[in-house]
């Protein structure tokens, strides 16, 4: 880059005259780069551009202290009160949790009752998926809807907020009655998996109410009637829990462009 | 001053803003919207019409909340109906609802940000961008008031705040005007003059009045179809002594659907 010369900058301080527009348009964008020459064009202003600066700091000074004071900034922390997400899903998460809760002391209290906490697993995060991506729940979702970040990328990441809860708690139940780590995880993994790629085609909320009805009615139900654990979470269906979770895993993604609007199955 | 993106200065390739053909939305089951031709440019474009014309279900198809059930619908030279992706078309929109659904816990300050957030805007844009939308709709004093302690038109300027925060080339207002006292529908309309400058600004409204005041276009609508689309001095020549109505443009207003109905 070249710096202008110091006879340039001098008749640029005193007014440009003499200068074309060109010219003073080469010199103010240069200026706004090339702090030196700034420094150099300081040292050339005139009383008269010294005492305009001076009014101007001195009035800009007084118009900063009248102005109401800038809000400040927040912190990563307190930016969650901010998130609407937490303060609706706060309810179905603590229910859930409190369900399990409930699994884990029954457990205990009749061992031979088939372990319902294996059995409430699978349904755990249902509650708090339908909610992630609903009409009902969100007062805002027409404005929502109609935003760039509306999409499959928001509804997995409102789902993972449902995860990080919901897989922590199933984790700490799951040791503490001594049930099979994988048979409780992995059926929570498939069954959210397959609320979102049923969710695409019928709509998140009634995915999830239809999961949660289809395994309370052949699995759960028959297992606490008969009093023995159903066979697809008997430690022998793992290999098929993996298949199932990854192969819905697979497919999500591809159900993207049914997520682009809210529609009125959520 | 701020650095012009090449996207900025790049020529427009699409004659229209808005371009709907044949268009069809369905409302619940019916067709609320059933076969409109509408080309718009720049400006602000008042949509009237009778309740149950189409008006509200229009903005939702135009807002790409619903998807056409038929016809092709093109905004800002992007396809909009079908699978299209949206997101290169929703940065651009800005949409108030006609039931303005919000936060009540979010101040308003901090509800404008979310939905600037959610529009994709720039970060470090988003502080600055926010003051001016809460500045341009009036409500610089109550920023920082909860959602819910506001009086429904403070809360309708705070939905036109969050509207036109990203500084959308395509607006579109349902009902704006509700709940505005006299003295604030003339400041919105001086911020309709202003938005509809350089973007389309489209204005759903009973009030004909607010339209003609405002507006540079009139859409007449009904039964999901176009009656009449001029500027407000053409629908003004459209009525006559006889017709009803308290102004020549309300005469216009009447005359068009009353020829409109006696024809069908």
């Amino acid at each position: 880059m070249t710096h202008p010369t110091t006879t340039v900058l001098a008749r640029y301080a005193e007014g440009g005259h003499g200068l074309d527009d060109a010219a003073l348009w080469s010199i103010e964008v240069h200026l706004d780069a090339c702090a030196n020459c700034r420094e150099s064009l300081a040292a050339k202003a005139t009383p008269a551009t010294t005492d305009l600066l001076d009014r101007v700091a001195v009035s800009l000074g007084q118009a900063i202290e009248a102005s109401p004071s800038p809000t400040r900034q927040r912190t990563p922390a307190a930016a969650v009160h901010r998130r609407w997400l937490a303060w609706t899903l706060l309810p179905w998460l603590a229910v859930t949790v409190a369900v399990l809760g409930c699994g884990v002391l029954l457990d205990s209290a009749e061992p031979s009752l088939p372990s319902l906490v294996l059995l409430l697993a699978p349904v755990a995060p249902l509650p708090g998926v339908a909610v992630a991506w609903s009409r009902r729940t969100d007062p805002a979702w027409e404005l929502i809807a109609t935003t760039p970040a509306a999409g499959l990328a928001m509804v997995l990441r409102r789902t993972l907020a449902v995860l990080v809860v919901v897989l922590p708690a199933l984790l700490v139940a799951g040791v503490s009655t001594g049930t099979s780590l994988a048979l409780t995880l992995l059926p929570c993994l498939a069954f959210t998996g397959a609320t979102l790629v049923l969710g695409a085609l019928v709509g998140v909320r009634r995915a999830a109410i239809g999961l949660a009805v289809v395994w309370s009615a052949a699995v759960l139900l028959p297992s606490v009637a008969a009093q023995s654990l159903s066979p697809v979470l008997q430690p022998g269906s793992t290999a098929d829990w993996v298949v199932a979770t990854v192969a819905l895993a697979a497919i999500t993604p591809l159900a993207a462009t049914h997520f682009r609007r809210l529609t009125s199955g959520n | 001053m701020r650095a012009v993106r090449a996207a900025e200065t790049a020529p427009t390739l699409h004659p229209w803003l808005v371009h709907a053909k044949e268009l069809r939305v369905r409302a619940d089951r019916h067709l609320a919207v059933d076969g409109l031709d509408l080309t718009l440019t720049a400006g602000v474009h008042g949509v009237l019409g009778p309740n149950g014309a189409g008006k509200t279900t229009l903005m939702r198809a135009l807002s790409t909340v619903v998807k056409p059930a038929g016809g092709s619908l093109t905004l800002l030279g992007a396809q909009v109906d079908g699978r299209a992706d949206l997101r290169e078309v929703r940065r651009k929109l800005g949409y108030l609802p006609q039931e303005f659904g919000f936060y009540p816990r979010f101040t308003v300050r901090e509800f404008i940000a979310y939905m600037a957030w959610l529009k994709e805007m720039p970060k470090t844009a988003i502080p600055d961008a926010v003051q001016r939308a809460i500045d341009r709709v009036g409500l610089t004093t109550k920023a920082d008031a909860r959602m819910k302690t506001l009086s429904g038109g403070m809360l309708r300027r705070a939905g036109i705040a969050q509207a036109i925060v990203n500084d959308p080339e395509l607006l579109l207002l349902d009902e704006p005007t509700v709940g505005l006292d006299p003295e604030q529908r003339l400041d919105f309309r001086d911020l309709l003059r202003d938005l509809g400058a350089d973007s389309c600004v489209l204005v759903s409204t009973h009030l004909v009045e607010d339209v003609v005041a405002a507006c540079t276009d009139v859409i007449l609508m009904n039964e999901g179809r176009l009656l009449f689309q001029g500027t407000p001095d053409d629908l003004i020549a459209r009525g006559g002594q006889g017709d009803a109505g308290d102004s020549p443009a309300e005469r216009g207003y009447s005359a068009l659907l009353r020829r409109h109905r006696s024809n069908a």
